[in-house]
This record gives C-alpha cells, structure tokens and sequence, in this order.
C-alpha cells in the first residue's frame, strides 16, 4: 500500500464536496478588503464565518500598536520562550490576562490550539482522569491523544449524564479533570456551566472551560460564559484564543493554581514551539485594553446576533436552539449543503460549510458567525440571499426569482 | 480468558454481542449478519465519531466506564465486548 492510500475515504469525501463547483476548504481570498469583507473570485464577499466577533483586526489601535512593536522588536522571537526567553510584553500580556479574570497565573501559548493541547496534556497524568464533552474541539481530543490520562465522554452539555459517568469512576483513586467549552464552535450553543461546576465540584473533580468563542462575547465584561453563569471563581482553569475576539492569533491558560508555574517546564506545546511575535503580542494587548475599557462593544455585537439569527429562522431556516455569534443552519444532506454554500460565495456571501465528523450528530452546517464591525445593511444583505439560494435550492418552501448557481 | 471473564461479570461474551448488535442496527448495511468477528470500520464503515457514540450508549447500558483509550485496541464487535466485560470486572 502507498504511504498516501490510507487517505482514500479523505479523498474521496473531498471530491464529492467539491463537485459543488468549489473548494470549501480551499477558498482563496484574493485581498482582504475589511474586517468584514474580502475580493472573492474577483466580487466583493462578505465575510460571514470569520469569528472576528468584536472586527479587531482592523482596529487602527491594534494595527498601530502591531507597526510598533514590529519597529522595536523585530518579527519574530525565532525561538521558544525557554530556549529564547521572554519579551516584556509576553509578560505584559500574561499579566493583563491573569488581571481581566481575576487569576493569579497566566501562560500564553502560539496558538488556541496549542493551549487546550498544553494545558490539558500535561494537567492530567497517567493516573488521572479527563472527562470530556462529546462536542469538543478537536484540540481538546487531540490533547486526550497526546496525553496519558484515562479518557471519559459526556454527552454534549449534559450535567446529569456528567453526574453518572463521574459517579461511576467514584471509586477510582486518580484526579478528575471536567473539560468543556463556553460557546461550541460548530451549533453556537453554550455550555449549562453553572450546573457542570455544581456537578464537578460535588465529586470533588477540577474543571477546566475553553471561551474560546465566548471571550469578548459573553458576560458582562467579556470573561465569556464563567462570568454569564457567575463561576468564575470556581472555575479552575481557563483556556482561550485570541484568534477570535482579539483578531489575532495564540492562546491561554489562567488559574489560581498553586505552583502553576512548574507547567512552563512541563508542558511541552508551551516549551516546544516558537512563541508569538512581538507584533501580535503588542495588537493582542491592545484588542483586551480597548475591550475592558469600552465592554460596550459586544452591544453591538448581539444586536448584529439579533438581525441574522431571527433573519434566518423567520425565513424558515433551522437555526441552532441558542442564539448566539455563531448562527449554525442545519441542513441534513451535505450535498444540498454544499450546493448552497456555493451558491452563497457566487452571490458574495462567505460562510463555512461544515461537515460531519467535525459536525455533531451527521448534521451539515452552514456556519455563519457574526462580527461587531459588520453593518446591519451586510447582515440584512446575508439574509436576503440566504433566503434566495435557500429557496433555490427548495430548502425553504416558497419559490422565489433565480439565483446563480454552478 | 473470554469465558473467565464472563464468569467473574455473570455475562457472557454472546450476551454482550447481541447487546451490541441491536446496538448497531443503525448503521448495518443491508443484509450483513453482526456476529463476533465483524469488523466495525471496515464492514459497518462506522467513522470515529460514530464508534465514540457507541461506546457511550454500551457505558449506560452495561453501567461500566469504556475509556476512549480503548478505541485504538477495538477493531470487531467480538473485541468491543470483551472490553466491556472486562471494565464491568473492573468497576
């Protein structure tokens, strides 16, 4: 057998997609126009799937604060922070982070990735127990596989099936580790944590919470879902991105841990890796001050939640139960899902398309996501030809004008 | 070692493939028969997450604890219940 066989049913999935008329996984932004909008195939695309929740990435303060970290510090650190060291604002940053959650220890990583790979890795040894939602990131599985821990699944934000499955490993001697998200990434719904943290620290286990996509999103202040349910205090670890909300890229780890720094020698996705450039650090810390200082810019980001998640379900369109930044249509056929996302980007709207097995339950998603910086013309816009393509394609009922498709 | 094991648990490896059996109905193909030998990936052609769900709806129906560092060791249905029969000794 050749080394690349094994790949067939890979392949042969991606072929079937891309009968579409396009690479869903391929697509090539020919120039980045705005937070919110690129050059597509040559047409002005709105950018719906981009995660840029709060449209940093063309903040002119991050952008100027990036320039001049580049001026000072160079490109890059060409190394790790224990081979090369670390620069004040890796520091600096570490500090606002442990600061903005109220925690005594911070570790920033390269990327989100690399922090749910890092933290939970190495947080959980051989004789431990991690105890996972069914719906995790595939950086969190990833992180079961690097790690030696004994690796339990819940289903997916089900505190009474967390109950069961920890009270059947009461006996076992070894730490228990609960790990879920804030927001999910795929369907947008959030996590029950109050319940989960009542659940965790009734049979003594830790609890770790990715916010990822809730940083910058939910709670008052933007600490995400621990500061929505009010947990912050009883949660242990917290990871995140800042690939997202921040509009940058990289990762973290708070705790109020004792000996927390011990990891910076342990977890090999931290001590093995290069760590961020000075550039990104410098926009990173820009993007959390200006979010601390102004928490009103998630206003108008649920307002932009409010015109495409009621849009697409008055249409008639499946939404996900929880309305949140991330707005997940559910289609049953992943042809039919591909079909409509083509004919979404032909008519200038960019979306992701997501497909089982990274989609729960066999469902195909179109995922939209949704920023601060878009317009509400943009998102009444998405919704006019999400409507279009949905009726096109008689996803929704009622027939409608044609629209082009490949 | 099978027939040990199912003593200790008070199952038997034959009851615990027909529990799984029923339990894969979803995903048979046609007129395939599930016996102990049947292979999951390659003749249900079950994917990864598929196989997790599996292993959670045998964890309540058996009230056992099947860690996912099992899945690698897990090819047929025959091997699936062996590693439930061995986590009920176990628990």
């Amino acid at each position: 057998m050749g080394l690349m066989d094994r790949f067939k049913a890979q392949r042969d999935l991606h072929a079937a997609v891309k009968t579409c008329g396009a690479d869903p996984f391929g697509v090539k932004m020919d120039k980045i126009l705005s937070s919110t909008e690129a050059l597509v195939e040559g047409r002005r695309t709105i950018l719906c799937g981009s995660n840029n929740y709060l449209g940093f990435t063309f903040d002119a303060d991050c952008i100027q604060a990036a320039k001049d970290a580049l001026d000072a510090c160079g490109t890059g650190t060409t190394g790790s922070r224990i081979a090369n060291g670390s620069y004040h604002d890796h520091r600096a940053l570490e500090a606002d982070l442990a600061d903005f959650y109220g925690k005594k220890h911070c570790m920033v990583f390269t990327t989100g990735y690399q922090a749910n790979l890092g933290a939970i890795s190495t947080l959980a040894g051989p004789d431990d127990f991690l105890i996972i939602d069914a719906d995790s990131h595939a950086s969190i599985y990833d992180a079961c596989k690097l790690g030696s821990a004994t690796v339990i699944r819940f289903k997916h934000n089900d505190p009474a099936d967390l109950d069961r499955r920890l009270g059947r490993l009461a006996d076992q001697p070894g730490n228990k580790i609960v790990v879920v998200e804030g927001i999910y990434s795929m369907l947008g719904d959030h996590a029950p944590l109050k319940e989960f943290v009542a659940v965790s620290k009734k049979h003594g286990a830790y609890i770790l919470v990715d916010e990822a996509h809730s940083m910058g999103v939910m709670g008052k202040t933007g600490q995400g879902v621990v500061e929505h349910d009010g947990v912050l205090d009883e949660v242990d670890f917290i990871t995140g991105t800042f690939s997202k909300s921040m509009g940058a890229v990289g990762g973290f780890l708070v705790s109020n841990m004792e000996d927390f720094d011990v990891l910076r020698v342990s977890c090999r996705p931290y001590m093995f890796t290069a760590s961020l450039p000075p550039a990104t650090v410098a926009s990173v810390r820009t993007s959390l001050a200006k979010l601390r200082a102004n928490p009103g810019l998630m206003d108008k980001l649920w307002q932009n939640v409010d015109t495409l998640y009621h849009g697409a379900q008055n249409t008639g369109f499946t939404v996900g139960k929880q309305k949140g930044p991330v707005v997940a249509i559910h289609l049953t056929d992943p042809a039919l899902a591909a079909r409509a996302w083509r004919a979404l980007l032909l008519n200038g709207v960019y979306v992701n398309l997501a497909l089982p097995p990274a989609t729960p339950s066999g469902t195909a998603l179109l995922r939209c996501s949704v920023s601060a910086a878009h317009d509400t013309a943009q998102l009444e816009h998405v919704v006019e030809v999400l409507t279009q393509v949905g009726r096109e394609l008689g996803i929704l009922g009622a027939p409608a004008r044609a629209v082009a498709a490949e | 070692m099978a027939a040990s094991a199912a003593q200790v648990s008070g199952i038997s490896l034959n009851d615990v493939v027909a529990e799984i059996a029923t339990a894969l109905v979803p995903f048979k193909k046609s007129d395939i028969e599930i016996t102990a030998t049947t292979d999951i990936a390659r003749d249900l052609n079950m994917d990864s997450l598929a196989v997790m769900d599996l292993l959670m709806e045998l964890e309540d129906k058996f009230d056992v604890s099947i860690p996912l560092n099992m899945v690698p060791e897990i090819s047929t249905v025959g091997q699936l219940a062996q590693t439930v029969i061995d986590s009920k000794k176990g628990a």
